[in-house]
């Protein structure tokens, strides 16, 4: 996935809070992403330090935060853990599975100056 | 006072929480920094975008597709035969996307629909912002189609909404069955699987059943419909898929 994409909407985001919330300079990131969410944690901080060069964040740290992921079993009628998008159900074995936690890639929050 | 080496010596200009910085030179650094909490999807803004551009095909009565696939799996030959089938249905326009070059607009353009084509350059898929923009060139009429043809790509279009009341994922029986399972993102966000190029089946080694059961596995209440742009074979189904999408769009915008 073409993670430089996602750093530029993530930078944009940055930029707008740094407006709104008065603050010049980014020290830290804190990035959740998903286990089922559309981004390799790898790729994304290579491009991440790429990007930011010149930037608010120049030089800044990125922690990222992998959340699990979890679906909906529609015949156990229960949440259960996955790993990958199209796991079957451990449980039952079925593929009614509606993916319900996991697939985010949020700013959770940053430190600033 | 600096609270680093307790000497007193203070410039007018320095508060009372000024320290070091000013006039000592030492190695360590006051932390002036705090956490501020954002909570923000990365996709935000893209969402946002989406959003107004649904929003402005609801309020026109305007039914638009969004049709993603690998390069090569006939999005353009579909697109053709369509608009030329549908050409006294209802107003119809057409947004292309690709890397480069305008040949997939100039093959729309001789259906006579009016197209736009948008270059991405190294982007590898058009997103909400680039939608928006190609609308207002377009000037899309009330109760009309919109085509959207995405950049050929099964991996990034998942991610980007563009606002489209259906995404629409194209699989060809030159390509493998197993293609839902290697590229389930985008065919978890699709609402509809088209299978083309049905006419080359006699030739080739594809099992249709079970293209069709590796892609409910990822999304289990899935449509299919089986097509041939070339031929026109089953392509009746994927009229009626757009005649009632397009109904729905007009009906309510007469409900308000």
């Amino acid at each position: 996935m073409h993670e430089m994409s996602l750093i530029k909407g993530m930078l944009q985001i940055i930029e707008d809070q740094a407006e709104l919330q008065g603050f010049s300079k980014v020290k830290t990131v804190w990035l959740e992403l998903g286990k089922l969410s559309h981004a390799e944690p790898e790729s994304i901080r290579f491009c991440f330090d790429i990007a930011v060069q010149n930037t608010l964040a120049a030089g800044a740290t990125l922690e990222i935060i992998r959340t699990p992921a979890f679906a909906w079993c529609m015949d156990c009628a229960q949440k259960v853990s996955i790993k990958q998008r199209y796991d079957s159900c451990h449980l039952c074995g079925s593929f009614k599975l509606s993916p319900i936690e996991g697939d985010k890639m949020q700013i959770k929050q940053l430190e600033v100056i | 006072m600096c609270t680093v080496c307790g000497c007193s010596a203070k410039t007018e200009a320095m508060s009372n929480n000024e320290t070091l910085s000013i006039h000592h030179d030492h190695d360590l650094v006051i932390d002036n920094t705090r956490i501020v909490k954002i909570e923000q999807d990365i996709l935000s803004r893209n969402n946002a975008l989406a959003s107004n551009n649904r929003a402005l095909f609801i309020k026109r009565g305007v039914f638009s597709v969004n049709l993603v696939s690998s390069p090569g799996s006939g999005k353009t030959e579909l697109l053709t035969r369509t608009l030329t089938d549908l050409v006294d249905y209802c107003p119809m326009t057409v947004i292309e996307g690709d890397q480069q070059t305008a040949n997939d607009a100039e093959r729309i353009r001789k259906t006579g629909i009016p197209v736009t084509q948008i270059n991405t350059g190294k982007g590898c898929h058009l997103d909400a912002r680039m939608i928006g923009r190609a609308v207002m060139e377009l000037n899309v009429m009330p109760n009309s189609l919109l085509f959207i043809e995405n950049v050929g790509n099964l991996v990034c279009p998942a991610a980007f909404d563009l606002g489209e009341s259906r995404k629409i994922v194209l699989l060809s029986v030159t390509e493998g069955e197993d293609k839902p399972l290697k590229y389930p993102d985008i065919f978890h966000a699709a609402d509809l699987m088209l299978i083309n190029k049905i006419d080359l089946l006699p030739y080739l080694n594809f099992n249709i059943e079970k293209s069709i059961e590796y892609a409910q596995h990822i999304k289990p209440d899935l449509n299919v419909l089986q097509i041939s742009a070339t031929t026109g074979e089953g392509m009746e189904a994927w009229y009626d898929f757009i005649r009632a999408g397009h109904t729905a769009a007009t009906r309510s915008i007469i409900s308000e």
